[in-house]
């Protein structure tokens, strides 16, 4: 077991130091990349929290859907070729559940502004 | 200095041209580059773009039709009265610049969010929609025997191309292949008619002032092809900017667009808009795979480009929002 603070923690603790102390002394271009900096490690501070939960609905929701076992990884290309064979399509029950709560799950990692995401979190599904 | 080749450049071929000035580039990849500067003349300085591929960077990308093509098209187009800059040069080996052309500098405003968002153009933003349906009409109807030679690409061939790229990424998406699935079911086959079709038309590739459309821009992307797709790729949601309810690049509504494009004479089949808007959404995700391929393995590894990786995501969710929306 590896010591404290988490990776979480740390990761968080330079986003806000960028934000807050080296973004107002910089500007243009660099400006900008730091922006997108500072947006990378957000995003790597929301994963870090989330991935654990969403990975283990998502096997969950997989191994009911396709009647196997295996790792996230697997499982996401088993599907990926059940729907490419025709053999599993959106008339399957469960599969557009589940393909809006692993979209849902990726989104508030990835875009958690995203105006389309915003909207479907809205539907409260 | 570019400004040195630039000047030598412009005084054979401007009328007048002293040199040039104030030289800066606006943007630029490894393969292709976009300047801005002014032509010094008695008469006061004139604004220029110039777009080039630098020496030794020749080939163009598969599905680029070249700067030479686009050069063509927007002189084309700009003699057809669509909205276009002026070319004004084709660079020549003489020029010693690389390929590529100079073309007259428009004023206005290309960022997407900008425009959706400044006073600026709040008055020109309720008519663009509308607008937008008429200068894809002037575009479609371009002369196909004025035409360069352009690649030709239907529904059924694009469909091919894009499942192949997305298979060489071996990138599983349960998503992606629910919509190749809807594509090939809803194939609408060969076009009733073969036009011009741009390829890249959208909030983000236009330059709008106040008073509307001033120019289309990055015609690299041109072909043959149904004119429909251009319609479809405009309405795109990543290209809505968070506008979620005015499809046509968050502007307007369909229904402008397509009242746009009739009032200038020309017929919309809104069952094929509809196919090229789930295509362009599919292409736009499986670009975003491409960036997240190019910053792994390529020369640009930059955050910029992983990052767009990351926004493949966005395109599943509105895939999803299209092929199996959820109740209001």
């Amino acid at each position: 077991m590896q010591d404290e603070p988490t990776p979480i923690e740390l990761t968080k603790s330079v986003a806000d130091f960028l934000r807050t102390d080296i973004a107002p002394l910089i500007s243009g271009h660099q400006a900008f990349k730091l922006r997108v900096a500072i947006n990378i490690l957000d995003l790597v501070t929301r994963q870090l929290m989330q991935e654990e939960g969403s990975d283990a609905a998502e096997v969950e929701r997989l191994r009911a859907l396709l009647g196997i076992d295996g790792s996230v990884t697997e499982l996401n290309r088993a599907l990926a070729d059940r729907i490419a064979s025709g053999e599993v399509d959106l008339t399957t029950p469960g599969l557009a559940e589940h393909l809006w709560a692993t979209t849902m799950d990726k989104l508030a990692v990835d875009q958690p502004n995203y105006a389309s995401y915003k909207r479907e979190q809205g539907r409260g599904g | 200095m570019i400004e040195a080749e630039l000047s030598r450049s412009v005084v054979r071929w401007y009328p007048g041209a002293t040199g040039v000035t104030g030289a800066a580039k606006l943007s630029g990849g490894a393969s292709q580059e976009t300047w801005r500067f002014d032509i010094m003349h008695p008469n006061g300085p004139i604004g220029a773009i110039l777009r080039r591929s630098p020496k030794g960077y020749g080939a163009a990308p598969t599905r680029a039709a070249g700067l030479a093509v686009e050069a063509q098209l927007m002189q084309l187009a700009f003699e057809a009265g669509v909205p276009s800059p002026r070319v004004m040069h084709v660079l020549t080996a003489e020029d010693d610049l690389g390929t590529g052309f100079i073309m007259q500098r428009i004023d206005g405003e290309t960022i997407a969010r900008k425009i959706l968002r400044d006073d600026m153009f709040a008055a020109a933003r309720p008519h663009l929609a509308r607008q937008i349906g008429g200068v894809l009409a002037g575009l479609h109807r371009l002369p196909l025997d004025k035409l360069p030679e352009l690649r030709g690409r239907g529904a059924t061939q694009e469909i091919s191309e894009f499942e192949r790229d997305y298979r060489s990424l071996d990138w599983p998406k349960p998503v992606f292949e629910l919509a190749l699935r809807w594509l090939r079911d809803h194939d609408p086959g060969p076009s009733v008619e073969t036009t011009l079709v741009h390829g890249d038309f959208r909030n983000g590739n236009l330059i709008i002032g106040p008073d509307g459309v001033r120019a289309v821009l990055d015609w690299e992307l041109a072909h043959l092809g149904d004119p429909m797709e251009d319609l479809g790729w405009v309405c795109v949601n990543s290209w809505r900017f968070g506008e979620i309810d005015k499809p046509v690049g968050g502007f307007g509504t369909r229904e402008e667009l397509f009242a746009g494009y009739e009032a200038a004479g020309r017929e919309v089949d809104p069952a094929r808009v509809k196919f090229w808007e789930v295509m362009g959404t599919l292409r736009w995700g499986i670009m975003c795979g491409g960036m997240m391929q190019r910053f792994r393995e390529g020369p640009d590894h930059s955050m910029e480009r992983a990052m767009i990786g990351r926004r493949a995501s966005e395109t599943e969710i509105d895939l999803l929002r299209l092929l199996a929306p959820r109740g209001s």
